[in-house]
């Protein structure tokens, strides 16, 4: 039952990973300060989400994971993503509805 | 249960034992990210329907707290790794050290947490009875940066005269930044709890390159948390900085 022996991750490769997450820190805050219209959110997001996988793969050992612990991460993604992208779509595509329920006041934008 | 030292009755070998445990864990992480999933989709509805408030709000956080803890809660989640690493290979005296600088850096966490909220109720920015967004520029505390108060005045003034509801608005923005950074921070309690259990375990040897899952298992829970704060850290800080 030894066909996945365990892998340790070298300190190297940690604090490699730790000074990326600072950096990408500090980038995510000076890009916060920039005004790239609309894609200040996507570059935000964007960074966090690099800043995340790194944690997931190294920190959290998936790269070297057996294949059934990545599937259940990968799983995580996949629900997470149809709970984001039904409710959001719903709420997109309910607009009317949703302004007549709220005084539409209440739906200022800039 | 039956045991032979480390290994338990149901298992076959150290290796299977501690790859089911694993997985356990990551199953229970994935409840995890649907839970938090959900506060995160209650927020991006509500920033999308109220952006001015958010922006504002987001605003009168403090940005040089929230970086300086978020580099703190990285600095965290390496050594947590280094507590891992140390017990894999046997290092005994360095997995109970990068413990405690583990729970060390969680607390500091926590403490400057404990300040940033309580800038917020002096500042009467608690959702409920009393909160204004207006209170603070109209209330400067002696030794506040005059500029500073002089500006967010200004964007409280213009966020009015986009939206004369600001302050309901706002208060949905707060409670979001409260419920989120507070099941954040209940988070980090429960894992500094885990982490003094595992300095206890450590500093009787226990931990071993044959048997170390509870210092891998707890490092997977502190690392998720780590990843929630990465995500919290841009949506509640940083929405509307470029003014």
């Amino acid at each position: 039952m030894s066909e996945h022996s365990e892998h340790i991750v070298s300190p190297v490769v940690y604090i490699a990973i730790f000074l990326a997450l600072i950096v990408g820190t500090g980038l995510t805050v000076w890009a916060a300060f920039q005004n790239f219209g609309p894609f200040n959110i996507v570059i935000a997001l964007g960074i966090a989400t690099i800043k995340a996988t790194l944690v997931v793969l190294y920190f959290m050992h998936a790269r070297y994971s057996p294949r059934r612990t990545q599937l259940v991460i990968v799983c995580a993604i996949f629900w997470l993503a149809i709970m984001l992208t039904l409710t959001l779509s719903d709420y997109q595509t309910r607009r009317p509805t949703l302004s007549r329920l709220a005084s539409p006041a209440a739906l200022y934008r800039v | 249960m039956h045991r032979t030292g480390e290994l338990y009755g149901q298992f076959q070998t150290l290796e299977q034992q501690k790859e089911s445990a694993t997985l356990g864990m990551w199953i229970f992480l994935v409840t995890e990210v649907l839970f938090f999933g959900g506060m995160f989709l209650t927020y991006t509805i509500n920033r999308h329907y109220f952006f001015t408030a958010f922006g504002i709000g987001s605003n009168t956080l403090d940005i040089k707290l929230g970086t300086f803890n978020t580099a703190v809660l990285i600095m965290s989640s390496l050594t947590m790794a280094m507590a891992v690493w140390s017990a894999q290979t046997g290092k005994k005296a360095l997995v109970t050290g990068f413990l405690i600088a583990t729970l060390t850096l969680g607390s500091v966490f926590l403490g400057i947490k404990v300040v940033e909220y309580k800038q917020k109720f002096d500042h009467h920015l608690i959702p409920g009875y009393g909160f204004d967004m207006k209170y603070r520029s109209q209330n400067p505390a002696p030794g506040d940066d005059l500029k500073e108060i002089a500006l967010e005045k200004k964007e409280v003034e213009e966020a009015f005269a986009i939206d004369p509801d600001t302050n309901a608005h706002a208060q949905l923005y707060f409670s979001l930044y409260f419920a989120m950074t507070g099941l954040h921070a209940l988070h980090m309690i429960v894992g500094a709890g885990l982490i003094i259990w595992l300095i206890k375990v450590s500093l009787r040897g226990r931990f071993t390159p044959q048997y170390n899952t509870p210092v891998e298992i707890v490092g997977l829970y502190w690392h998720f948390v780590d990843i929630v704060w990465i995500y919290l850290f841009p949506l509640l800080y940083l929405i509307d900085r470029h003014r």
